[in-house]
């Protein structure tokens, strides 16, 4: 009964000011839109081939321009996506085939190009020195996520639906709480008979239901209006929504502890919030240094964006991304704990 | 009979700034007890640490019997804080209903006690107003009467008067000492307004974290033979020094 006081109080006090009311909405699909109309492409790191029934000094030839390869006697498309690869080149019947796993669109279209100019070079070389039926350089392109048409917004975008919606939740849970402990009326509330426990769990459905609803619009209007492609279930892109959105609230909640002012909060974005966007797989993590690989192990936005990115783009289900959802799960239960003992500086018990 | 609060050689200290130095108290049932002395003098402290909201490094706290923190005792604790703790989006009903449901009155009650508490304060007409549209002295009011709302045994006001006109403050202090006649209310309130202090039954000047002296103000200046309570003061502060 007291935390449901709480959670009225909380949704008075939101539903009154409408300006932050406002900014957790219109902010995150202002952003989105503008990034919508701007993006269409993207930059590089070396790629990884399977090669099949290629012969040596081709593969040679392929790999002085930066591209691993990889030797296979035949290859599915499974064994593409178990190995990481970013294409496999096939040489079957005197025709190349060329399937793309089109991960990050812009590494693919190079991908393409460079193996085009090689084996048009290849071609040309072998040629002039007179070679019976040399391997014509038409390449037929296959695409096992997207097409030709993905553009960098489609991947970008799943990333980026999860990272506003964390944004914009951390900070207002964050700036409500921090209001709150510089006004005194924390330290009234604790000088009421209320549990600590029974604090946070008002605090967190109160705020909660508000990033519920923005979670809800940000998602909707993504997908209808900006028509980002979702391949998988609508169902589970919420749900990762809202598991980060609930660890945005608990850390919000949480680092207003460290906070004496609403600058000082703001502080925290720099800090906390925009070094998870580099982790965020806008940046592929797997060719990142091994020191930074770890340390994108401690950003709840890398699980949600990995798991939006496989679910949007790929359409994978739950069964292949509940290691990102437990991850999160552990991040949120860790924050709430956390939570619980911070507010240990207002009242011990 | 028990003391309804006994406070039994506090310190405190702030990163090795002694704010409370062995501090004894004992306040009896229907006291109205004046903690006075400076700013900075350590009564917030002092306060706060009877309420439970901060530890003592030393010594203990019973309120009505019990070691304190302790939640239950919680509910039998009015407590007004220094600054006007209050939501300034909502109106001042909706702040009284916000705490009623915190001590979890009914609804029944807890109508009957905004009405009381609205009255007691004088805002009766200003309580479908948003607080951000309240004065000074409003909030003030609205503030003690929070402190009100849930019909505490023991009530602790941290300045209560501050900002408030004299003519509410008569008001106020007649209703305190109703409420301690009347009701057997024990009330414990921070002053730095000698003319306040005199209407407390008994008295306890604190001034660096220490308790210079206490009683009643009558024995007080009888004791320090002096015919106001600021020479008692300015006297007891001299013998420290």
């Amino acid at each position: 009964m007291r935390t449901r006081a709480l959670i009225k109080r909380i949704c008075q006090q939101m539903l009154r000011d409408k300006r932050t009311l406002a900014l957790l909405v219109v902010g995150p699909l202002l952003i989105l839109t503008l990034m919508y109309f701007l993006f269409n492409s993207g930059e590089n790191a070396s790629s990884k081939l399977g090669v099949v029934n290629i012969d040596k000094s081709t593969i040679q030839l392929i790999e002085k321009s930066d591209i691993v390869v990889k030797e296979y006697i035949n290859a599915t498309n499974r064994a593409i996506t178990n190995d990481k690869l970013d294409g496999l080149l096939e040489l079957k019947n005197g025709k190349l085939y060329l399937t793309l796993t089109n991960n990050d669109p812009s590494r693919s279209k190079e991908l393409q190009m460079k193996l085009n100019q090689l084996l048009t070079a290849k071609f040309q070389q072998n040629k002039n020195m007179g070679m019976p039926n040399p391997i014509k350089p038409d390449i037929e392109t296959k695409y096992i996520y997207g097409s030709s048409e993905t553009t960098f917004f489609d991947i970008f975008s799943s990333i980026l639906v999860g990272y506003f919606v964390f944004f914009f939740v951390f900070l207002i849970s964050g700036i409500g709480l921090l209001r709150e402990r510089t006004s005194g009326t924390l330290e009234r509330l604790m000088s009421t008979p209320i549990k600590r426990r029974e604090v946070i769990t008002g605090y967190l459905i109160g705020y909660g239901i508000f990033a519920v609803i923005q979670t809800l619009i940000v998602v909707v209007y993504a997908i209808n209006i900006l028509k980002i492609t979702v391949v998988g279930s609508i169902c589970i892109v919420i749900l990762i929504n809202l598991l980060l959105a609930f660890v945005a609230l608990s850390l919000g909640i949480l680092l207003s502890t460290f906070a004496a002012s609403e600058f000082q909060m703001i502080q925290f974005i720099p800090l906390i919030v925009i070094p998870q966007v580099f982790f965020a797989g806008i940046f592929p993590v797997e060719s990142m240094a091994n020191w930074l690989q770890v340390i994108a192990r401690f950003m709840p936005i890398y699980y949600g964006a990995d798991a939006l990115k496989s679910v949007m783009y790929k359409g994978m289900g739950l069964s292949d991304i509940w290691v990102d959802i437990l991850a999160l799960a552990v991040f949120a239960a860790i924050f709430v704990t956390l939570n619980v003992f911070a507010l240990k500086k207002y009242r011990k018990l | 009979m028990n003391p309804i609060v006994n406070v039994a050689s506090v310190t405190k200290s702030y990163n090795k700034n002694i704010v409370l130095n062995d501090v004894n108290l004992i306040i009896e049932k229907g006291q109205i007890y004046g903690l006075i002395g400076p700013s900075g003098a350590g009564k917030t402290t002092l306060v706060k640490i009877i309420v439970g909201m901060e530890n003592a490094d030393k010594g203990s706290i019973n309120v009505l019997g019990k070691k304190m923190p302790d939640l239950e005792v919680l509910q039998d604790i009015g407590y007004m804080s220094q600054s006007d703790a209050l939501y300034s989006e909502l109106t001042g009903e909706e702040n009284l209903k916000f705490f009623a449901s915190l001590f979890k009155l009914n609804k029944i009650y807890q109508k009957e006690r905004i009405e009381y508490a609205a009255r007691l304060v004088n805002l009766t007409d200003e309580l479908k107003k948003k607080v951000s549209a309240y004065s000074g002295g409003m909030k003030r009011r609205l503030s003690l009467g929070i402190a009100l709302i849930q019909n505490p045994s023991v009530l602790i006001l941290d300045e209560p008067t501050v900002g408030i006109d004299p003519e509410l403050r008569f008001s106020i202090w007649n209703e305190l000492r109703r409420l301690k006649e009347k009701e057997g209310k024990t009330i414990i309130v921070t002053t730095h307004v000698m003319d306040e202090a005199i209407k407390c039954d008994v008295l306890a000047m604190v001034r660096n974290g220490l308790v210079l002296t206490s009683g009643t103000p009558k024995d007080l200046m009888e004791s320090y033979s002096v015919s106001n309570l600021e020479d008692v003061f300015l006297k007891a502060g001299g013998k420290q020094l």
